[in-house]
């Protein structure tokens, strides 16, 4: 066994470190209070190449692995969980369902562009009645000669009112359902038809954007079909499984500068005379959150080395459930232990940990509730002994 | 156009600590980095070659392990890299460093431009760039915070404690960088995969050099270390506590007798 990062992957941590304390850290207070998209910081994070930190770099992207990407977003996410999120939404899943089931073709004509950070990608599987029951999408894509028509909406897509391409999911057979009947599509944000809708405000991750996206007679090049024609829901469970690993390495991001700012707090903040980390209460929630963290990492990183070991079988897809799972539950622990240890402090919107209670608690819910994750992860383990769980 | 730039491999002085209880310095697991000021002669170098065209090519004296920060001079996007390490170059103080650079330059002539960085964080000296551009026999321009080539001359903005001077010279030149020329740009992530994955760091020793093996290493040193120890701590400062104008008497009395006023 060998648990030691190369030395690229080890460099590129550095570089992604300083660039997140340099060019990230200092905006991220102002685009959560002003609900503003860092477009500023995502053209300096294209120039670096950090818009498509997984993907080989035949395809513009920055050869580093999935290894590399949870670098990446555990970093970011030390200072700004809304870049992270603008960045993951792009890579992770919008951009990663092109990589991962896209022709040749179309990576070369949508990847490249993506990976290169000229464009911006979103994912859009999510409608008013298909969340979690994400087989319940509505959105009919009928075919029209060289064409496919979409009609519906999708809501709550991060990067929806920014993105140049978006990967979407539509009802392609309704006799079959979601195996079979779904198929996903490249579309494009200038495609007739296609608008942005409402744009939503948040309580965390303020600084990236969440949009309603919606189709009206919206055309769609035949060629732009992504994956095999009716195995749509194959590629957003494959791109989500991939995402969820990322997912949870932001998460270690975030409960990791939680308890680095918990302990220097603790040691600088005098109450009855000395340092309160001179009590057991809070050595005990510092020692809680250490360990949690420590057990997240080697989760997240092992996971991560099973995809870049070419492994995407049943166990990866339960280990990846378990990232986001763990990862976001842990996130919200330490970040709610942070607070409790700065108390008063913590509260004020002077301080970071605020805004970092409230960007946390969303990663319980998106990209999958952890109810869901529970159930993939129990599914997943009784299918092994035989037994077949109804969901 | 040829630029030549050395660099030194340092302790990440940021991330030294120091035991609470013995007061050293904590070395185990400090990152090894480029040092500051010699990444601003590589930003220097790599805007020249953007504006002028040409080739630049880093070379750093160093153990083994100053490969890995060859590899990020290559992320960053410099042409070539050399590392010259040898058994026979360990214990050079800045004489025999500058020899050994000194004889890796001359190897990689003709060249226009040598950048140095002002002087490394770790030893503190300043010495190497002015004492390489003796051995070179080329003019000097040290503490540089701007500069620009024209007709085969550079200029320079030099900073001085109480100003700054304006100088010229012909090429080929060596100039040392300060951190206020530039702002270092990242090393790219591709770059960082590619610059190891496929580029080559290549590795000159004492033979490559056609160095004496009696003129580099510790054997070509002359300075020799005597010691090394702490500084004592600074004595506490003394609180006169009276009256003011009797405080001020005492105040004036003892700089009379210490001969400050």
């Amino acid at each position: 066994m060998d648990f030691s990062f190369s030395k690229e992957h080890e460099l590129f941590r550095r570089m992604v470190r300083e660039f997140a304390q340099n060019e990230v850290a200092p905006i991220a207070a102002e685009i959560d209070a002003e609900e503003k998209v860092p477009f500023d910081v995502l053209k300096k994070a294209a120039k670096v190449g950090l818009m498509g930190v997984p993907f080989p770099q035949k395809y513009g992207g920055a050869g580093a692995g999935e290894i590399g990407y949870c670098i990446l977003m555990e970093e970011l996410n030390k200072v700004c969980a809304s870049t992270a999120t603008i960045i993951g939404a792009h890579t992770g899943i919008g951009a990663m369902a092109i990589y991962l089931d896209g022709t040749e073709e179309q990576k070369q004509k949508y990847l490249v562009p993506l990976a290169k950070g000229e464009k911006i990608a979103a994912f859009a599987l999510t409608e008013a009645n298909a969340g979690s029951d994400a087989a319940s999408i509505q959105t009919r894509a009928v075919r029209d000669g060289d064409y496919y028509i979409l009609n519906g909406s999708k809501i709550w897509i991060t990067n929806g009112d920014i993105a140049d391409v978006i990967s979407v999911f539509a009802v392609t057979d309704p006799s079959l359902g979601a195996r079979g009947g779904v198929t996903a599509f490249i579309v494009e944000k200038d495609y007739p038809g296609f608008r942005v809708g409402t744009k939503e405000t948040k309580m965390g991750i303020r600084g990236s954007s969440t949009a309603e996206i919606v189709f009206e007679d919206c055309r769609v090049p035949a060629e732009n079909v992504l994956g095999q024609f009716g195995a749509g829901f194959l590629t957003a469970l494959k791109t989500l499984d991939v995402g969820r690993i990322s997912l949870g390495a932001g998460c270690l991001g975030g409960a990791q500068i939680a308890l680095e700012m918990a302990m220097d707090f603790a040691k600088n903040r005098y109450q009855f005379g000395e340092p309160v980390a001179q009590k057991q209460a809070i050595q005990w929630m510092v020692a809680d959150m250490a360990t949690e963290i420590e057990a997240l990492r080697s989760l997240v990183y092992r996971t991560a080395w099973m995809l870049d070991s070419g492994n995407m079988g049943r166990e990866f897809s339960t280990m990846a459930a378990m990232c986001k799972l763990y990862g976001s539950e842990v996130l919200d622990r330490c970040v709610d232990k942070c607070l409790q240890i700065h108390g008063g402090m913590g509260y004020m919107k002077d301080y970071p940990v605020e805004r970092m209670y409230r960007d946390a608690r969303i990663t319980r819910i998106f990209e999958g509730t952890n109810e869901v994750q529970r159930l993939v992860i129990a599914t997943n383990l009784f299918r092994k002994i035989g037994l077949r769980i109804k969901g | 156009m040829k630029i030549i730039v050395a660099i030194k491999q340092v302790p990440d002085t940021n991330e030294v600590r120091l035991d609470p209880r013995t007061g050293t310095l904590i070395r185990e697991g400090v990152p090894s980095i480029i040092n500051p000021e010699d990444k601003n002669a590589i930003e220097a170098a790599l805007s020249l070659r953007e504006q002028h065209g040409g080739e630049v090519v880093v070379i750093s004296m160093g153990p083994p392990q100053a490969d890995d920060a060859l590899r990020e001079a290559l992320a960053m996007g410099v042409d070539r890299a050399i590392l010259l390490t040898d058994r026979a170059f360990a214990g050079a103080d800045t004489w025999a460093t500058a020899t050994t650079l000194g004889l890796a330059v001359k190897k990689l002539a003709p060249y226009d431009l040598v950048l140095c960085g002002r002087q490394a964080i770790d030893g503190d000296t300043a010495q190497v760039g002015p004492q390489l551009a003796e051995y070179l026999n080329v003019p000097q321009i040290t503490y540089v915070r701007a500069f620009a080539l024209y007709d085969g001359h550079v200029r320079a903005t030099r900073t001085m404690e109480d100003g700054y001077e304006v100088l010229e010279a012909p090429l080929p030149a060596l100039l040392t960088i300060t951190k206020e020329a530039n702002k270092p740009r990242y090393p790219t992530a591709p770059g960082i995969f590619r610059a190891y994955r496929e580029q080559q760091v290549e590795r000159w020793g004492v033979a490559d050099l056609g160095a004496d093996p009696e003129g580099v290493g510790l054997k070509g040193s002359p300075t020799q270390v005597k010691r090394s120890f702490s500084p004592p701590p600074k004595e506490p400062g003394e609180i006169i506590r009276a009256a003011p104008a009797e405080a001020a008497k005492q105040l004036v009395s003892r700089m009379k007798q210490k001969n400050l006023i």
